[in-house]
C-alpha cells in the first residue's frame, strides 16, 4: 500500500498550503450552513407543543454537545498518532483541539442550563448526561493544564497526549457509571420532555446546524493549527519567505 | 526471567516500606487528615444523627479520596529528587514491576490504614451497623484503584515544581467511577440490597487498572523524567 499521502500529511508546510486553498470554501460553507440552520430553526421551525419557543435552544445545544464529545476523541486520536508515528503536526492538532473542545463543552453546559430553567425549573440538575458533560469539561481542563505545565513543549505534548488517551479509556467507564448512578438516584419529577422521535420539520434544521457546527469546528481547528504552525516553524526558511513576501505585498499596497 | 520480574516487584515494595517505616509520620498524616476533615462535616452540615447517617458513606469515601490524593507526592517525588528513579529507568528489568511494587507499598501505607480507620468514622457519623462490612470491603478494593490512578497523576507531574494542584485536576475526573461504586457498595448493604454487585464492579475496575495503569505509568515516567 502506498503510504506517501500519510507521511505528507505530517508535514506542517504541506498542511499550511493545502488548508490555505480550503479555508475560503470552508468559510463560505460554514457561514451558509450556520445562517440557514439558525434562521430556519429560530424563525421557521414549528413551536414545540409542550415547551413552546424555549426548545429552540436545541439548535445550539445539541450540536455543541455532539462536537464536544467528538472533539475529545479527535484530540485523543491526534495524540495517539503523534505518540506512535512521532508526527509534529498531530501534536499541534491535539494542542489546538483542547481549548476548542473545552469551550464547546462549556457552551453545551451553558445552553443546557439556560434550557433547563424553563423546562426543569432549575438551572442545574444532577442528571446523568449533565454530570458526564461536566466530567468531560474537567478532562479537557486537565489536558489543557498539563499541556502548559512543562517548560519544553515536546514533553507537554506527549504528556497531555497520554492523559488524553487515559481519558479515552475512562470515558465509557465514566459514562456508564454516571448512568448507573443516576438510575440509582433518579428524582421522579425530572424527565426529558422531548420525545426521542422529533418531527421532521424540527429535525431538518437541527441536521443543518449539526453539519454547520462540524464545518465550523474544522474551520476553527484549521485556523488555530495554522497559527500554531507559523509559531513553531518560525525559524524555518519557508515561514520566513512567507512573512517577507507578505511584508513586501503590504508595502506595495501602502506606497 | 520469572524470578527477576518477581524480584523487581518485591525489592521495590520492601524498599519503600522500609523508607516509610523510618518516617512514620508520613503514614499518620493522611489518616489524621481523614479523621479531622470528616469532623468538619457535622459542624458545617448538621449534628443530627439522621442526616449524618444518610450522608455517611459518601462523606467517608470523599475523605478517603482526598487523603490518597494528599499522599500522592510520596510515590515518586523522593526517588525523582535523589536520582534513584532514573536508575530504575535505565536498569535492564521490566519497568512495570518496580512501578507496581511502589504502588503496592503506597496502598499498604495509605489505603489499608484508611480502610482500618474507617469504622471509627462510621461511628462518628452514626453509620447503620449493616454498612460496616460492605464499606470496609469497598474501601479496601477501591483505595487500591485510587492508588493506581493517583500514581498515574503523580508520574505525570513528578518533574513539576508545583504539581499538586495540577495532580488534583488530572486525577479527580478519573476517580469518579470508583467513588460512585464505592459509595453504592456501602449504601446497598444499608438498604438491604445485594451489595456484592457494586463490589464486583469495583473489583473489575481494579483488575483493569492493575493491567493497564502500570504500563501507562512506565511510559509516562520515561517521558517526564528523562527530559
Amino acid at each position: 500500500m502506498n503510504w506517501n499521502w500519510f507521511y505528507r500529511m505530517g508535514s506542517p508546510k504541506w498542511f499550511f498550503y493545502t488548508t490555505s486553498r480550503w479555508l475560503p470554501w470552508l468559510g463560505v460553507l460554514t457561514s451558509c450552513l450556520l445562517v440557514t440552520g439558525l434562521v430556519w430553526g429560530m424563525a421557521f421551525a414549528p413551536e414545540d407543543a409542550k415547551q413552546g419557543n424555549s426548545f429552540r435552544i436545541i439548535y445550539l445545544h445539541v450540536p455543541a454537545s455532539l462536537l464536544a464529545l467528538a472533539g475529545y476523541f479527535l484530540m485523543a486520536t491526534a495524540g495517539a498518532i503523534g505518540l506512535i508515528w512521532r508526527m509534529k503536526l498531530s501534536f499541534m492538532v491535539m494542542k489546538c483541539a483542547a481549548p476548542l473542545g473545552a469551550v464547546l463543552t462549556f457552551l453545551a453546559l451553558f445552553t443546557g442550563a439556560i434550557w433547563g430553567k424553563p423546562t426543569w425549573g432549575s438551572y442545574w440538575v444532577w442528571d446523568a448526561r449533565v454530570t458526564s458533560m461536566l466530567i468531560l469539561l474537567f478532562l479537557y481542563l486537565g489536558v489543557l493544564a498539563l499541556q502548559y505545565a512543562f517548560q519544553s513543549p515536546e514533553v507537554g505534548n506527549k504528556a497531555s497526549a497520554i492523559l488524553a488517551l487515559v481519558g479515552t479509556v475512562n470515558i465509557p467507564i465514566i459514562y456508564k457509571s454516571v448512568d448507573w448512578w443516576f438510575t440509582l438516584h433518579q428524582p421522579s419529577t425530572i424527565k426529558f420532555t422531548e420525545a426521542p422521535s422529533m418531527h421532521p420539520d424540527m429535525f431538518q434544521p437541527l441536521l443543518v446546524m449539526i453539519l454547520g457546527f462540524y464545518c465550523f469546528y474544522a474551520l476553527a481547528l484549521f485556523m488555530s493549527v495554522r497559527v500554531e504552525i507559523l509559531h513553531r516553524e518560525r525559524k524555518t526558511a519557508w515561514v520566513r519567505d512567507l512573512v517577507s513576501q507578505e511584508a513586501k505585498e503590504r508595502e506595495g499596497v501602502n506606497s | 526471567m520469572n524470578g527477576l520480574i518477581k524480584h523487581g516487584f518485591f525489592a521495590h515494595l520492601r524498599h519503600d516500606l522500609r523508607l516509610i517505616n523510618r518516617r512514620r509520620g508520613e503514614v499518620a498524616s493522611p489518616l489524621i487528615f481523614f479523621v479531622i476533615a470528616a469532623t468538619l462535616i457535622p459542624l458545617g452540615v448538621s449534628p443530627e444523627a439522621r442526616v449524618l447517617s444518610m450522608i455517611a458513606p459518601g462523606i467517608i469515601w470523599v475523605m478517603a479520596l482526598l487523603a490518597t490524593l494528599l499522599s500522592a507526592d510520596r510515590l515518586f517525588d523522593a526517588d525523582y529528587n535523589d536520582g534513584s528513579l532514573e536508575q530504575i529507568l535505565i536498569s535492564p528489568q521490566l519497568l512495570v514491576m518496580p512501578v507496581l511494587g511502589k504502588i503496592a507499598a503506597h496502598w499498604l501505607t495509605t489505603g489499608l490504614p484508611l480502610t482500618l480507620v474507617s469504622p471509627l468514622l462510621g461511628l462518628l457519623f452514626s453509620l447503620p451497623s449493616e454498612g460496616y462490612g460492605a464499606m470496609m470491603a469497598g474501601l479496601a478494593i477501591g483505595t487500591c484503584c485510587l492508588s493506581l490512578l493517583v500514581a498515574l497523576g503523580a508520574a505525570l507531574t513528578v518533574s513539576l515544581k508545583n504539581g499538586g494542584l495540577l495532580l488534583t485536576l488530572i486525577v479527580m475526573p478519573l476517580y469518579m467511577p470508583v467513588l460512585i461504586f464505592g459509595t453504592a457498595t456501602a449504601q446497598y448493604s444499608i438498604d438491604g440490597l445485594a451489595w456484592d454487585v457494586p463490589l464486583a464492579v469495583l473489583a473489575a475496575m481494579l483488575t483493569m487498572a492493575i493491567a493497564l495503569c502500570p504500563i501507562a505509568i512506565a511510559g509516562i515516567l520515561r517521558l517526564t523524567t528523562m527530559n
